[in-house]
């Protein structure tokens, strides 16, 4: 049931983060002046943490996705299958997330 | 609707500790939801002390050593004492399961607590009332419905084909799995919950039965099967050891399929 309610969470974070990017793309319409208004924010340290927070959110979100997309298959319902997935979708969320800002600030995403 | 917390009546207050059995050597704590409709109280959970040499391994031994030996109040269903009625299903240790099954040495250190399902409405102490659960069963018609004349003899099934149904004929409409299900918490007036679909699925999937586009007809719903969002509460729950999350799935999955 836990996985169930983060779901839902992720996906209601996602409507919220996607808000986000959309002000990103308007202020990169409107020009140089409020593109670099939205990329102070993103840069700031409360800025990285929701796109931190989106990141997961995401990720999370689709793995879980995944992960409902085999059930409605009708695979993967017996109880040790249910925990693998299960455990997947958190584990799989977590380490993509890492993984992502470990790439975006290999290359040189962090400045 | 959505209810994250109990209606004011159903706030639990208080409740009475009762003394340990006199002589006892080894006892259990019991702590029992109690509500009496009579009395115009809130509910209360009261304390009792079960002397565990003098008692059955099974949580449904217990409560009947304190209805015996305590307090004959105490008022639950009870009858097979060997999972098969379904009669005593209710929460123990924040689990839906048959009272007659659980081992009290299996509950965890502490008191074994003991609930009556889950957001039902409450008859006395640990009887809820079933009447919609029931109907809804009902609802499914779970007979066998044939439009060719009557064989001479019985209705013939290949091996295979009674195969079938296995995992789903076990099902003794306890209604442990749909007390456990959110969604049938809270839609539980339109939603039929996991035991009604899988009694559904079980007629559905027969070899005999001739009415499956009706069956399916009467479950295409956004609410009545589509309700279920694969939380799988259900399928934890179940005392016999059923999968009625994966029940609803090959259900959804046959609503698809003749449309193709």
């Amino acid at each position: 049931m836990a996985l169930s309610i983060i779901h839902r969470a992720t996906g209601i974070a996602l409507y919220f983060g996607t808000l986000l990017l959309v002000w990103w793309l308007v202020a990169a319409a409107s020009g140089p002046a409020a593109y670099a208004h939205v990329q102070a924010f993103a840069g700031s340290i409360i800025g990285r943490l929701i796109v931190f927070g989106y990141t997961w959110a995401l990720m999370h979100h689709m793995l879980s996705g995944i992960r409902h997309f085999i059930w409605d298959l009708g695979y993967g319902f017996k109880a040790n299958e249910r925990e693998a997935l299960t455990w997947g979708a958190l584990i799989g969320g977590i380490a993509l997330t890492v993984l992502i800002w470990i790439v975006a600030y290999a290359n040189g995403g962090g400045r | 609707m959505v209810e994250f917390a109990l209606p004011k009546n159903s706030k639990i207050t208080g409740g009475k500790t009762w003394p340990k059995p006199a002589g006892a050597t080894e006892t259990r704590e019991f702590r029992v939801y109690r509500w009496n409709p009579d009395d115009g109280k809130n509910p209360s959970v009261d304390t009792y002390y079960v002397d565990t040499n003098d008692c059955g391994p099974m949580v449904l031994d217990g409560l009947i050593w304190i209805k015996n030996h305590i307090d004959p109040s105490l008022t639950f269903r009870r009858s097979c004492r060997e999972g098969v009625c379904g009669s005593c299903a209710m929460n123990i240790d924040g689990q839906n399961t048959l009272a007659c099954t659980r081992s009290m040495h299996d509950v965890k250190d502490g008191a074994v607590k003991i609930n009556p399902l889950p957001h039902q409405p409450v008859v006395k102490d640990l009887v809820p009332d079933l009447t919609n659960f029931y109907a809804q069963y009902a609802s499914v018609e779970p007979w066998l419905k044939t439009t060719s004349p009557t064989p001479q003899k019985e209705w013939k099934q290949s091996h295979e084909d009674r195969e079938k149904l296995d995992g789903l004929y076990e099902c003794i409409l306890c209604a442990c799995c749909s007390t456990s299900c959110p969604s049938y918490w809270w839609n539980s007036d339109r939603y039929l919950g996991p035991a009604a679909l899988l009694q559904a699925n079980r007629w559905v999937s027969d070899s005999r039965d001739e009415a499956t586009g009706e069956r399916l007809d009467n479950l295409e719903d956004p609410f009545r099967l589509y309700r279920c969002h694969t939380i799988m509460n259900c399928a934890k729950a179940c005392p016999k050891g059923l999968n009625p999350a994966e029940a609803i799935a090959e259900l959804k999955l046959k609503m698809v399929e003749r449309q193709i």
